[in-house]
Order: C-alpha cells, then sequence, then structure tokens
C-alpha cells in the first residue's frame, strides 16, 4: 500500500480496502478480548459442565468453513476474468458451506442446551463459550447475508467483471471470518478441552 | 496577505433566500465533511457547558466542609456523567470534529473517503450522547432505582453487577458510550481511508502536515481500543441482561478483569484525546513563530512510538490492586518510556519556538500555556508512574490534578488555540481578538487556582469522588481555592461564547489566510466552498503555501 502511496498513484477503489482493512482490524481486537477472556477462565468454572466433558471437535464444521475461504476464491477469480456463471456456482457454493458451518453450529448448541444442560448463566465456561462462538456465528451470519445479497444482484444481471474488486472486500471478510474460527478453534476446541 | 479569488467571493457572500427548514434539512442530511465537522464541534461544545456546570456543582458542594448543596446520591452520578461527557461526548466529538473538518483540506481533497459512513458516525455518536443523557429521565427502570449511571466513568466491577447497581441508570451508562464507539470507530476508518488514498499530486506521506500525521496515529489507537471496549461493555450487558459471569465473583468471575479490559481502553483514549492536541500544536506554533516545525521526521516518529507505546502503560491505573512485582516494574518501565517520544516533542516545540518571529495572537497565547501545562501534567504523570508513590496518591486528588492538567491543560488550551486559530477558516469571520485574550487570561488563571491547588489536597491526602469531607482534615482552604478557580474558568467561557456569537454577526471579515499560513486548507477560500478546491492541488513541500508565496526561495529546494 505505502508503495502505491508514494507515487500517488492510487485507483479509487482502494479507499474501500483500506475501509475493510481497518475494519478487519478493530474487530479482531473487539475478538481478541473474548479470546483473552476465554483463555482467562479456562478451568475456573465453580460448576460443571467441563469443557471436556461436552464438547467434541468441530471437524465438519471446520472442513465447511476453510474449504468456503477456497472455493470464495475461485468466485473472485472468475468475477475478475468474467465467468459470471462460473462465479455464481463458487459464490453459490461458499454461501451453501456458510450455512452448513452454522448448521453445525446450531446442531451443537442444540445438544449442549438441552443434553449437557450447559447455557450461558450456567458457569463461566458457558459464559464465555456462547459469546465467543456465538460472536463468530453472527458474523459466518452477516458473511452469508452480504454473498447472498450479492448472488441476489448477479442472478439479476447486475454484478459483472467490474464490480470485482468491490466484490473482493466481502471476500476479504470472510477470510478474516475463517481467519477467526481459525483462533476459536485452537483456544476453545484445542486449549481449553 | 492574499489578494486571489475575487470571483469565488462573490458569489459566498449572497445566498439565495431559504427557508429555515430547507437549512435544517440541508444540515441534518449533509454528507460534507464541513458542515459534519461543524456539526461535531457545535456538539461538542454544548456538552463543554454541560460537563462543566456539572463540575461547577460539585466545586460548590466541597466549598464547604461538611456542605450539604449535593446529596451523596447527585454527587455520585454528577462525577460519573461529568467524567463521561468529557470523555467521550466533549474529548471524542471536539477532536473527531476538528478533523473531520481539516484533514481533507489539508491534503487537498474534494470530501472523506466514505462521506456517508461519515455522516453515520456523527449521528451514532450524537445519539448515543442522547442516550446516556435519556438516563436521567429514563433510568428507573422497574426498581425507582436511581437515575443517571452513579459508578464512575470506568465503572469498575462488581459495582456495576445486577446485584449492585439496580435500575437501568448502568445500562444507559454501557449503552450511550457503545453507540458513540460505533461513531469512534467509523471516523477513524474514514481518516485512515481518507489520509492513505485521497492525497493530492505530491502529497507523499512525508509532505503530510503533522496534524494530519498525528490523525493517522489517532485513528490507529482508535481502531485498537474501540473494539476492545466494546467488547468489554458487551460482556457487561451479558451480565447484566442474560445472567452471564464475566464480572459475577460469586461464579468465580474475576472483577480485575474488567479493570484490565477498560483501562486496555482508557489509556490508548487518554493519548486519543492529547496527540490531537499536540496536532493542533504543531500546526500552530510554527505559523506564530513564522519558522518550519522543528524536526518533523523526529516528530512523525515520537507520534508513532506513542501511538505503540500506549498500548503497553494501562495496568499503570491499577498499581494499587497488587499486580506482583513483575508485571508491576513492565508497567512502570513502559509508563516512564512514553515520558521520552511526548518529551521529545515539546523539545521540539520550544526547538520551533527559539529564534522564531513570536506573535502572540491568541491561538499562540493558547498553544504557549499548553506548553508549560502539558510539562507540569507530563511530570505529575512519571511522578505516579513510580509505583510506590502510586500507592499513596492512587485515586486522590493528586490524580485528578494530573489528569485535568492533561485534558485541560493539555487538550482543551490546544483545542481553544485550533478554534481561534481555524474559525476564520470555517465561517470567514475573526473572532476577537481583545475578547480572546481576556477568554485566555480569565481560563488560565481559573485554571492554575483550580487544578494546581488539587495537587496539594491530593498530598494532604483527599481522596477523589468523596461528596464532603470535614473541617479538622484542614482540606477546606485549599477547596476553596479550587472552587474560586471555577468561577474564572466559567468566566472564561462565557467571554468564550459571546466571542462566538460577537464573530458570527459582526466579526471582522477574515479573508482566505489571515494568519500567512502554509498549508493547503488557506488556499481555499473562507468559509471553503462545498467542492473544496475548484482545482486539485499540487504540492511540492510541506508548506505548498509558501512555495506559492515565495517562487524565489520555494520549500522544496531545501527539504
Amino acid at each position: 500500500m505505502s508503495a502505491t502511496a508514494a507515487t500517488g498513484g492510487f485507483v479509487p477503489g482502494d479507499r474501500g480496502r483500506v475501509g475493510m482493512a481497518c475494519l478487519i482490524f478493530t474487530e479482531s481486537a473487539f475478538f481478541s478480548i473474548f479470546l483473552v477472556a476465554y483463555l482467562f477462565y479456562i478451568g475456573k468454572s465453580a460448576t460443571g459442565p467441563q469443557p471436556a466433558q461436552v464438547l467434541d471437535l468441530p471437524v465438519l464444521a471446520t472442513v465447511c468453513l476453510l474449504s468456503s475461504s477456497g472455493t470464495i476464491a475461485v468466485a473472485l477469480k472468475s468475477l475478475g476474468s468474467g465467468h459470471i456463471a462460473r462465479f455464481l456456482v463458487a459464490w453459490g457454493l461458499t454461501i451453501a458451506l456458510g450455512v452448513a458451518f452454522l448448521g453445525f453450529t446450531a446442531q451443537e448448541w442444540q445438544r449442549l442446551i438441552t443434553v449437557d444442560g450447559l447455557t450461558l448463566r450456567t458457569n463461566l465456561f458457558g459464559t464465555t463459550f456462547y459469546s465467543l462462538v456465538g460472536f463468530h456465528a453472527a458474523h459466518v451470519l452477516l458473511g452469508v447475508l452480504m454473498m447472498t445479497s450479492v448472488a441476489l444482484l448477479a442472478l439479476t444481471g447486475r454484478v459483472n467483471s467490474e464490480h470485482a474488486p468491490r466484490v473482493e472486500l466481502v471476500g476479504w471478510y470472510w477470510h478474516f471470518v475463517d481467519a477467526v474460527w481459525l483462533a476459536v478453534l485452537t483456544v476453545v476446541y484445542v486449549l481449553g478441552r | 496577505m492574499s489578494s486571489a479569488d475575487l470571483p469565488l467571493h462573490a458569489s459566498v457572500e449572497v445566498p439565495p433566500a431559504i427557508s429555515w427548514t430547507d437549512r435544517l434539512h440541508g444540515w441534518v442530511a449533509t454528507v460534507d465533511h464541513k458542515r459534519l465537522g461543524v456539526l461535531y464541534v457545535a456538539s461538542g461544545l454544548v456538552f463543554l457547558l454541560v460537563g462543566g456546570s456539572q463540575a461547577s456543582m460539585m466545586r460548590m458542594q466541597l466549598f464547604y466542609a461538611g456542605n450539604d448543596l449535593l446529596s451523596p446520591e447527585v454527587f455520585n452520578r454528577f462525577f460519573t456523567v461529568h467524567g463521561t461527557s468529557m470523555v467521550f461526548f466533549v474529548g471524542m466529538p471536539l477532536v473527531i470534529g476538528i478533523a473531520n473538518y481539516l484533514l481533507p483540506l489539508m491534503i487537498g481533497a474534494r470530501d472523506m473517503a466514505f462521506p456517508r459512513l461519515n455522516a453515520w458516525g456523527f449521528w451514532m455518536f450524537l445519539f448515543g450522547a442522547l442516550l446516556f443523557y435519556f438516563s436521567y429521565v429514563g433510568a428507573d427502570g422497574l426498581y425507582g432505582a436511581g437515575t443517571a449511571p452513579d459508578v464512575g466513568w470506568f465503572a469498575y466491577s462488581p459495582l456495576t453487577g445486577k446485584a449492585f447497581s439496580r435500575g437501568n441508570s448502568t445500562d444507559y451508562w454501557v449503552l450511550g458510550i457503545l453507540v458513540a464507539g460505533f461513531g469512534s470507530i467509523s471516523a477513524a476508518i474514514n481518516m485512515i481511508a481518507t489520509t492513505l488514498t485521497m492525497r493530492c499530486r505530491g502529497m507523499t506521506l512525508g509532505r503530510m502536515p503533522l496534524f494530519v500525521w498525528m490523525m493517522l496515529v489517532v485513528s490507529w489507537l482508535i481502531l485498537v481500543a474501540m473494539g476492545p471496549l466494546t467488547a468489554a461493555q458487551v460482556m457487561l450487558l451479558f451480565d447484566r441482561f442474560l445472567g452471564a459471569h464475566f464480572f459475577d465473583t460469586q461464579a468465580g468471575g474475576d472483577a480485575v478483569l474488567w479493570q484490565h479490559f477498560f483501562w486496555f481502553f482508557g489509556h490508548p483514549e487518554v493519548y486519543i484525546l492529547i496527540i490531537p492536541g499536540f496536532a493542533y500544536a504543531s500546526e500552530i506554533i510554527p505559523v506564530f513563530s513564522r519558522k518550519v516545525i522543528f524536526g518533523y521526521p523526529v516528530m512523525v516518529a515520537a507520534t508513532c512510538a506513542i501511538g505503540l507505546l500506549s498500548l503497553g502503560v494501562w495496568a499503570h491505573h491499577m498499581f494499587v490492586v497488587g499486580l506482583g512485582k513483575g508485571v508491576t516494574s513492565w508497567f512502570v518501565v513502559a509508563t516512564m518510556l512514553v515520558g521520552v517520544p511526548t518529551g521529545i516533542k515539546i523539545f521540539n516545540w520550544i526547538g520551533t519556538i527559539y529564534g522564531g518571529k513570536l506573535h502572540f495572537r491568541v491561538p499562540m497565547l493558547f498553544c504557549t500555556a499548553f506548553l508549560f501545562q502539558f510539562l507540569i501534567a507530563g511530570l505529575t504523570g512519571i511522578m505516579l508512574a513510580a509505583a510506590p508513590f502510586d500507592w499513596q496518591l492512587s485515586d486522590s486528588y493528586f490524580v485528578v490534578a494530573h489528569f485535568h492538567y492533561v485534558l485541560i491543560g493539555g487538550l482543551v488550551f490546544t483545542i481553544f488555540a485550533a478554534i481561534y486559530y481555524w474559525f476564520p477558516k470555517v465561517t470567514g469571520r475573526m473572532l476577537s481578538e481583545r475578547l480572546g485574550r481576556w477568554h485566555f487570561w480569565l481560563f488560565v488563571v481559573g485554571f492554575q487556582l483550580t487544578f494546581t491547588t488539587m495537587h496539594a489536597q491530593g498530598l494532604l491526602g483527599m481522596p477523589r469522588r468523596i461528596y464532603t469531607y470535614s473541617a479538622d482534615r484542614n482540606w477546606e482552604i485549599w477547596n476553596q481555592i479550587t472552587t474560586t478557580g471555577v468561577l474564572f474558568q466559567a468566566l472564561g467561557i462565557a467571554v468564550f461564547v459571546c466571542a462566538i456569537f460577537h464573530a458570527l454577526r459582526r466579526g471582522e471579515p477574515a479573508g482566505d489566510d489571515p494568519w500567512n499560513a502554509w498549508t493547503l486548507e488557506w488556499s481555499t477560500s473562507s468559509p471553503p466552498p462545498e467542492y473544496n478546491f475548484a482545482e486539485e492541488p499540487e504540492v511540492k513541500s510541506r508548506r505548498p503555501l509558501w512555495d506559492l508565496k515565495h517562487p524565489d526561495d520555494p520549500d522544496w529546494r531545501h527539504e
């Protein structure tokens, strides 16, 4: 960025990139506080259930979300080169993978709440778990909504290669959501168990 | 001094008749960075009056030992609302608003990068502030307990828990700041994007005015600090509304964690507020010394150093918690380290003044007082950074004196300097020099009376936030001097308000460049047209207007 800044050779789309980068940065700061709280409270719950008793490694959900970063990259590349049909397929696949991830989370939460009796109120584990994983899931949901809007516009023929730089920003956001999941996975499902 | 652009003025002077509803609509619906800047600054000044009135009431209560003008409950609400207002609804909108107005002009841009986001940010700030103040009528909740928040501006846990803060007053504190915080974040994103992508031709990073550099660092700090504050506020909301246990000590939650989270925001926030003060001083001092700023690259480096170091010092607000030797030592050293780049800046301002041809107009007067007062604020800061000293004086009036020296002696003085300096650009009219001098001297005397004596009260052991004290503590005379100072400050503010209305009605026309200054905002008309610059400027040095005025000896030959 600074290299082009020195020559003053910015193209108008770049302000969006800087804005999205800043948003991602401050969101990272937001998430890091929830991660710190989670790490800080590991093993400090006064009552059960404890993470080791009720959490399973979410393999399928992780596979879905991580592979969606690949499909969105394919989608953006196709859009850039004007292959709208290929873009729509890869984009739709990304949405489906995001929705699948949310489905797995819902399934996990349902089991935790109804079978294991873990809620936000149960103990510190419940408090930190639902808020951290919940905020991540909320970001996934937001990403899915953004991608769905783009998909609807694309289906009505209003997205073409000249919009690639803008649509790319949705991709940035999606990669960020993915990266946050890696941190959540490490903290909650690996270190926290 | 300026002799160009006559046709522009002619078109500005004769506005077509528009109804007040159209005018109101224009202001409410505006996405123009200049109008939004004015809205920010105007609302910040209104909240300054409100917050100042609360402070004055508290000082009247403390005038006599055992006074009963304010009840303890009202006093608690006043210091909470005063502190919160001054930080979030006075400091933030003023520094963001001034930058909002000036930043695009200084880099030769048409507007901010995201004009609609800019408007959104302002309204988020304003409604956050109004939501907070609505607590006075709306916070009764179901319990009939409490009106405005009374938990202090840093709202320590577990005092904020549902069990100890009944009713909704604390929720208004959380939500008001949360909403306003979204506004601050959007403003920071906007400032960074504008600075990085919208500079005019030739405006390299190394040629940007120091003001722009410093606001860039401030924006970075907002991004780093506001996210965590938002997270902590959300946790508190979860605790209060959903029965979570983040700060619930009964369920193993940790009250000290709140302090860490809050001050991880809170200390960068101090720099978010004071670096803009440095920014104004760095623009004003050179112009009234008729010299270039001394050590421009070092100033930039020092600002960046502050922007990094200030992230690692937050726990110096928490020495009395008992952090253990290792952690305490780290925060002592880190805090003292921040003094180094800050000291460098003071030397650079002095270096700029040294040998200059000084013009003590009102902006320069305020900047000069700032230099002295901010030096003292820094020195007491270093004293408080020493943990054993802090153990003795934490939560005493010494601390109150220290941070009011920073925020009033440092920030408010430079904001006044900035307003006297840029008011002609914004309105096309000069503020009265005579009224300005009255304002300055009343305010500087009042400031010294009020806050210098607070150091003494602190050393004599007077804790902050007490609503009264007994006569045998020998604090009364100090408190009376302190309160007397408030009278002078209030008179100074009254003169300032008069000066503004006087200038708006019959101020002397300013012209484009009343101070014979050097940065780009002075090259367009006063007030600037909606499009800022008729054609995109091109700069070759840090002082483009110097180059224009002195084609025989332009700056770019020497930089």
